[in-house]
C-alpha cells in the first residue's frame, strides 16, 4: 500500500489510500486509485493534474458530494481532525459540510442557483447552520459580500447571480465558502473560468483570506503558474494516483517524477526563443483500462521493463518528498 | 416589464384577428344561416332578404367581419339557436366549463407534479420506469375512450360516482369528469416534471447546495423544486386554454351542458353567432392565458429580462 | 425576438391528445450524465459512428423500439391487406344478432347492426393508418419547408411566419375541427387529413425553424458562408441535415396523436363518415350501449389505443436515439 510520509503532528485532513470508482453502463471507471495526501492547519496544498486525473473526484469524495450512483468510494479513509468522515452518518457529515469543510467551485455562474438572490444563497448558510433569523442572515450576507470586496454590497444583496460579472460571482462563491469560517476550504479550479486579469485578483483574495482566517486550503488546478505563488506543498496526480508530493519550491527546482518534469517543461517560459516547448507524448490512459505497472509508462521517456510490470510505490524522495517512480533518483539527478 | 406587456398585447391583436377571421370564414362556409332558421319551411323571399339585411349578411365577407367584431366589442353577440341572446347562453355555459377546467387543472397539478417529483428523484429505478410506461399508456388512450371506461367502471359498475352530471353540476359529480379531462395533461405534467427534476438534480447549483451542508429536504424544496417547476407551471398555464376548448368530449360523455355542448348545438343548427361568439371567447381565453404565462415566467425566472 | 422560453410545443392539445408532442423532454440525457467523468483524453471506443448509424445501433437494442416497430409493421400490413386475417365482410349486417357477444367464428361479437366487430376492428386500421401517415407527411413537409425558410432567411419572413403559426395555435383544435369539417360532405379521408395538416404544420415549423437558426450559428456554417457558399448549397449541405433529426422525432410522436385526433373527430361526428370503417365512428355508435354491450366499445377502443401507443412509443424511442443533446 502506498503510505505517504506521515507528518509528525496530526494533520487537519489526512486522506489515506482513497479509492473511488464510477459504475456505468460501459464498465467501471476507476477514477481514484489509492490517493493519499495531507493538509496541515493553515497550510495550502495544491493538487495538480490534467482533467480526468481524479483530482476533482477526490475533492468531491472528501466533501461527500459524489454523484452516487454512479460514483462510489470503495476504499480508504478520509481523516478530518482525526475523525474518519467515511464512517460518519449522513446527518453528521452534513453538519460538517459548509461549516467546517467548504468548497469553491470552478464555474460560479452554474454553481450558484440562478433563481435565488445572492443574499438568499449566502444567508442560507447562517439560517441552516446557526439558525440565524432572516434579518440577521441578510445582514451577515451583506457583511460577507463587503469582506470579499463587492462594491455597494447593501444594494446588491438582492441581485441574482447573472447580474454580476464573472469575477464578482466568484467572489460570492468565496464568500459563501467563508461564511462559517471553516477549517478547510477546497477550491476546485477557482479561477479557470475567469479572465486572466481577474484571475490574479481572485487568487490574491483567496490567499489573503486564508491567511486571515488561518484556514487550510486545497487548491485544485491544472495551472502551474497559479500554484507557485500560493501553495506550500504540491501533490501531482496522474490517472487517479498521486505520483509526486513535494514542497512547492523543491518541486519547481527539481521534479522527482518524469510526469511532473513533463508538466513543468511544457510551460512556456521567458528565455531563449529557440528552446522548443516540450509536450508529453500520447494521452492519459482510459480509466476503464488502466495499464499495468506504472500508469505513466506508455508515455514516459525513461520507461524500462520494470515500469511495465511493477507498480511503483510512493518512494521517500527526500525530506517531505515522495515520488511514485522507480527511477526517482535518476529523475531528480537529471533535473539538477 | 410594462413595455413588454404592451408589446405582447399588441402582438396578440393580429393573432386574435387572424384566428377569429379563420373561424368566421369556416362558419361562413357552413351554409345559409337564414335558411337554417326556418328549418324545413322555405322562407318568404322578402322576409329572408330583410333578415339578411338586418344581420348584415347581404354584405361581402370582408365587411361582415369587422361589423361583427364591432358588435362583439359592444357586447352584442347576436341571437343564439334557441332564440335567446348568445350572451345569455354564454353566461350559462362558461361557468360550467370553467369549473370543469379548474377541477382538471387542480388534479393535473397536484397528482402530476407529485408523481413527477416522486419518479424524478428515483430516476432509473423500477418505480420510475413504471411511472414512465403508465404515463405513455395514459397519453395513448384518447379521452373519449378513457372517459367511457372510467364512466363504465366508476359510474356503472362500482357506482362510486354519478355516470352523468346533474344540471346543477354539483362538485362531487364533477370530480370524475374533471379527472377524465385532466388525464392526458396529467401524464404530460408527470413526464415534464420528472424530466425537469432529473435534469436539474445533476445541475451544478444543486451540488453547491449539498456542499453547503443544507439538509436534503431543503435542497429539494428550495433549490431543486423551485427551478424544476418553472417549465411545468408554464405548461399548466397554457394548458388551461387548451382544456377549455377540449372539454367538449368530456362534456358530451357526462352530459354536461358547458361550452362544448352549446357549441355543438350551434354547429348542428348552423347558428353562426353562437359558433363565432363562443370560439372568439375561447381564443381570447387562450391568448390571455399565454400572456399571463409569459409574465409568470419572468417572475419565476429572474434571468428572463424583457426588452 | 428575445422572448421568454415557454414550452409552446406542449400547448394546443386538448382532448384526444391532438398535438401535445415533444414537451422538451430529455430523459435520454441521463444516459450521458450517468457516464460519470469523461474518460481522460479520447479513450479508444471503436470506430467513429455518425448520428444515424449510432441511433440505429441504439434502436435495434431498445426493446421498446423493437416491440412498437413490430406492432406498427403488423398494423400497416393489416391496413393494406385486411383480408389476410379477416375473411368476413365488414358491412354484412345481421340485425337478429345485433349487440350479441362473442360467438364461434366471431370472437369479438356483433355490433348494433349485427355486423362482425372483429372484421370491423381489422378493417378500421386502414383509415387510422392512412390519416396518420398522410397527415404526418403533409404537416412535416409543409412545416419543415416553411419553418426552415423562416429560420434561414429570418427577418420579415420569420416574423410573418411566427404570427401565422400563432394564429393556427390559437384555434381550439377540436372545435375548429367541428366547424371546419361539418361543412364537408366528402366521405373520403382527405378533408380530415387536410384539416390536421392545417393545424399541425406550425408545430413542425417551430421545431424546424429552431434547429435551422441554431445550425446557422454553427462555426462551420459561418465558415462555409465566409468561403462563399451560396444559399442553396448552404441550406442543403450544411443546414438541412441538422433539422432532419428533430423533425423526424416530432413527426413520429405526432403520428400517434394525429390518429387519436382523427378518432376523436370521428367520434364527435365531424371526422370520417360511413361507409368508411373507422374505430372512432364505431366507438361513438357503441358508446350509448356501454351498459349492456361493452364489447362493442372495448374492442375498437383497445385497437385504437394500442395503435396510438405503438406510434408514441416509437417516437419516444426515436427521440432518445436521435436527441442531439446526447451527442
Amino acid at each position: 500500500m502506498t503510505e505517504g510520509g506521515v507528518p509528525p503532528a496530526q494533520p487537519l485532513l489526512d486522506v489515506r489510500d482513497l479509492r473511488v470508482e464510477f459504475r456505468t453502463r460501459d464498465g467501471v471507471a476507476k477514477a481514484v486509485n489509492g490517493v493519499s495526501y495531507t493538509v496541515a492547519a493553515g497550510q495550502t496544498l495544491a493538487v495538480l493534474g490534467e482533467s480526468g486525473s481524479g483530482k476533482s473526484v477526490t475533492a468531491q469524495a472528501v466533501m461527500g458530494i459524489l454523484d452516487s450512483p454512479p460514483g462510489f468510494v470503495t476504499g480508504g479513509q478520509i481523516l478530518f481532525r482525526g475523525r474518519d468522515l467515511l464512517t460518519l452518518g449522513r446527518e453528521e457529515r452534513r453538519r460538517i459540510r459548509g461549516a467546517q469543510l467548504a468548497m469553491i467551485f470552478q464555474d460560479a455562474l452554474s454553481a450558484l442557483n440562478p433563481v435565488l438572490s445572492v443574499g438568499t444563497q449566502l444567508g442560507e448558510m447562517f439560517r441552516v447552520h446557526t439558525g440565524a433569523s432572516r434579518k440577521d442572515a441578510r445582514a451577515r450576507a451583506v457583511a460577507l459580500m463587503e469582506r470579499v470586496g463587492i462594491p455597494a454590497a447593501r444594494q446588491r444583496v438582492g441581485d441574482y447571480p447573472h447580474q454580476f460579472s464573472g469575477g464578482m460571482r466568484q467572489r460570492i462563491m468565496i464568500a459563501m465558502a467563508l461564511a462559517l469560517e471553516p477549517a478547510l476550504i477546497i477550491a476546485d479550479e477557482p479561477t479557470t473560468a475567469l479572465d486572466v486579469t481577474v484571475q490574479a485578483q481572485v487568487m490574491d483574495l483567496l490567499a489573503e483570506l486564508r491567511r486571515e482566517y488561518r484556514m487550510g486550503l486545497i487548491l485544485i488546478t491544472h495551472d502551474l503558474g497559479v500554484v507557485a505563488d500560493v501553495a506550500d506543498t504540491i501533490a501531482v496526480m496522474y490517472a487517479g494516483r498521486v505520483v509526486e508530493t513535494a514542497p512547492v519550491h523543491q518541486l519547481y527546482k527539481a521534479p522527482a517524477h518524469p510526469y511532473t518534469r513533463g508538466l513543468l517543461e511544457s510551460v512556456p517560459r521567458l528565455g531563449p526563443k529557440d528552446r522548443p516547448l516540450y509536450a508529453i507524448k500520447g494521452l492519459p490512459p482510459s480509466l476503464t483500462a488502466i495499464p499495468p505497472g506504472c500508469t505513466f509508462h506508455p508515455r514516459c521517456p525513461l520507461a524500462r521493463d520494470l515500469c511495465r510490470t511493477d507498480r511503483p510505490p510512493l518512494y521517500e524522495a527526500g525530506p517531505e518528498r515522495t515520488s511514485a517512480c522507480h527511477f526517482w533518483k535518476e529523475t531528480l539527478d537529471g533535473a539538477r | 416589464m410594462g413595455r413588454y406587456v404592451i408589446r405582447r398585447l399588441l402582438q396578440m391583436i393580429p393573432v386574435f384577428i387572424g384566428s377569429t377571421f379563420l373561424i368566421f370564414l369556416m362558419v361562413y362556409a357552413l351554409g345559409d344561416p337564414v335558411a337554417a332558421m326556418f328549418g324545413e319551411r322555405a322562407p318568404d323571399p322578402a322576409t329572408a332578404a330583410q333578415i339578411r339585411h338586418d344581420l348584415y349578411l347581404d354584405q361581402p365577407l370582408w365587411k361582415q367581419y369587422p361589423h361583427y367584431m364591432g358588435q362583439i366589442f359592444q357586447g352584442n353577440f347576436g341571437i343564439a339557436f334557441n332564440g335567446r341572446p348568445v350572451t345569455e347562453l354564454m353566461a350559462a355555459a362558461f361557468p360550467v366549463t370553467l369549473r370543469l377546467t379548474l377541477i382538471a387543472v387542480v388534479i393535473e397539478m397536484v397528482v402530476g407534479i407529485a408523481l413527477g417529483v416522486f419518479s424524478g428523484l428515483r430516476r432509473g429505478r423500477s418505480i420510475d420506469t413504471t411511472v414512465l410506461v403508465l404515463t405513455l399508456i395514459v397519453v395513448s388512450v384518447p379521452t373519449f375512450v378513457s372517459g367511457y371506461l372510467l364512466q363504465f367502471v366508476f359510474g356503472v359498475k362500482l357506482e362510486w360516482a354519478a355516470p352523468t352530471v346533474a344540471f346543477e353540476t354539483p362538485l362531487n359529480e364533477m370530480l370524475l369528469p374533471g379527472l377524465v379531462l385532466a388525464l392526458v395533461s396529467l401524464a404530460y405534467v408527470t413526464r415534464l416534471t420528472r424530466t425537469s427534476i432529473a435534469e436539474n438534480a445533476r445541475a451544478d447549483y444543486i451540488r453547491t447546495a449539498v456542499a453547503k451542508g443544507l439538509p436534503r429536504r431543503r435542497v429539494i424544496t428550495r433549490h431543486l423544486l423551485r427551478n424544476s417547476l418553472i417549465p411545468v407551471v408554464t405548461f399548466i398555464g397554457t394548458d388551461i386554454g387548451a382544456l377549455m376548448g377540449g372539454a367538449i368530449v368530456t362534456e358530451r360523455i357526462f352530459n354536461i351542458h358547458g361550452v362544448g355542448f352549446q357549441l355543438y348545438q350551434g354547429i348542428l343548427r348552423q347558428n353562426s353567432p353562437t359558433v363565432v361568439g363562443f370560439v372568439t371567447i375561447l381564443v381570447l381565453v387562450f391568448l390571455i392565458a399565454n400572456l399571463l404565462v409569459d409574465l409568470l415566467y419572468a417572475v419565476l425566472d429572474p434571468r428572463i429580462r424583457y426588452a | 425576438m428575445p422572448e421568454p422560453h415557454v414550452p409552446k410545443e406542449a400547448i394546443g392539445h386538448g382532448d384526444g391528445g391532438t398535438a401535445a408532442l415533444a414537451i422538451g423532454e430529455a430523459e435520454s440525457l441521463e444516459r450521458a450524465h450517468a457516464a460519470g467523468p469523461p474518460p481522460p483524453g479520447g479513450a479508444p471506443t471503436g470506430r467513429p459512428r455518425s448520428l444515424w448509424s449510432d441511433a440505429w445501433h441504439d434502436l435495434r437494442r431498445n426493446p421498446v423500439f423493437v416491440l412498437s416497430a413490430l406492432v406498427i409493421v403488423f398494423l400497416v400490413v393489416i391496413a393494406l391487406w385486411p383480408q389476410l386475417i379477416a375473411t368476413g365482410n365488414p358491412y354484412r349486417a345481421d340485425l337478429a344478432k345485433a349487440q350479441q357477444g362473442a360467438a364461434p367464428g366471431h370472437p369479438f361479437g356483433y355490433d348494433l347492426q349485427g355486423r362482425d366487430v372483429y372484421t370491423r376492428v381489422v378493417y378500421g386500421a386502414r383509415a387510422s393508418i392512412t390519416v396518420g401517415t398522410c397527415a404526418t407527411a403533409g404537416a412535416a413537409l409543409l412545416g419543415s419547408l416553411l419553418g426552415g425558410l423562416a429560420g434561414f432567411f429570418g427577418g420579415w419572413w420569420d416574423a410573418l411566419l411566427s404570427r401565422l403559426a400563432d394564429i393556427f395555435f390559437g384555434i381550439p383544435v377540436l372545435l375548429g375541427g367541428l366547424v371546419f369539417l361539418s361543412v364537408v360532405t366528402s366521405t373520403t379521408v382527405w378533408p380530415v387529413v387536410g384539416f390536421i395538416v392545417l393545424l399541425g404544420w406550425p408545430q413542425v415549423a417551430r421545431i424546424a425553424r429552431g434547429s435551422v437558426v441554431t445550425a446557422k450559428q454553427n462555426d462551420y456554417v459561418q465558415a462555409a458562408r465566409a468561403l462563399g457558399a451560396g444559399n442553396g448549397r448552404m441550406l442543403l449541405r450544411h443546414i438541412a441535415p441538422n433539422a432532419v433529426a428533430p423533425v423526424i422525432v416530432v413527426a413520429t410522436i405526432a403520428l400517434g396523436t394525429y390518429i387519436a385526433l382523427e378518432a376523436t373527430l370521428s367520434y364527435l361526428g365531424a371526422g370520417l363518415k360511413p361507409p368508411t370503417v373507422s374505430w372512432g365512428i364505431d366507438i361513438s355508435a357503441a358508446s350509448t350501449h356501454i351498459r349492456n354491450a361493452p364489447h362493442m366499445l372495448l374492442w375498437p377502443a383497445g385497437a385504437l389505443s394500442l395503435t396510438v401507443l405503438a406510434f408514441i412509443m416509437l417516437g419516444d424511442a426515436v427521440r432518445d436515439a436521435l436527441d442531439p443533446k446526447l451527442r
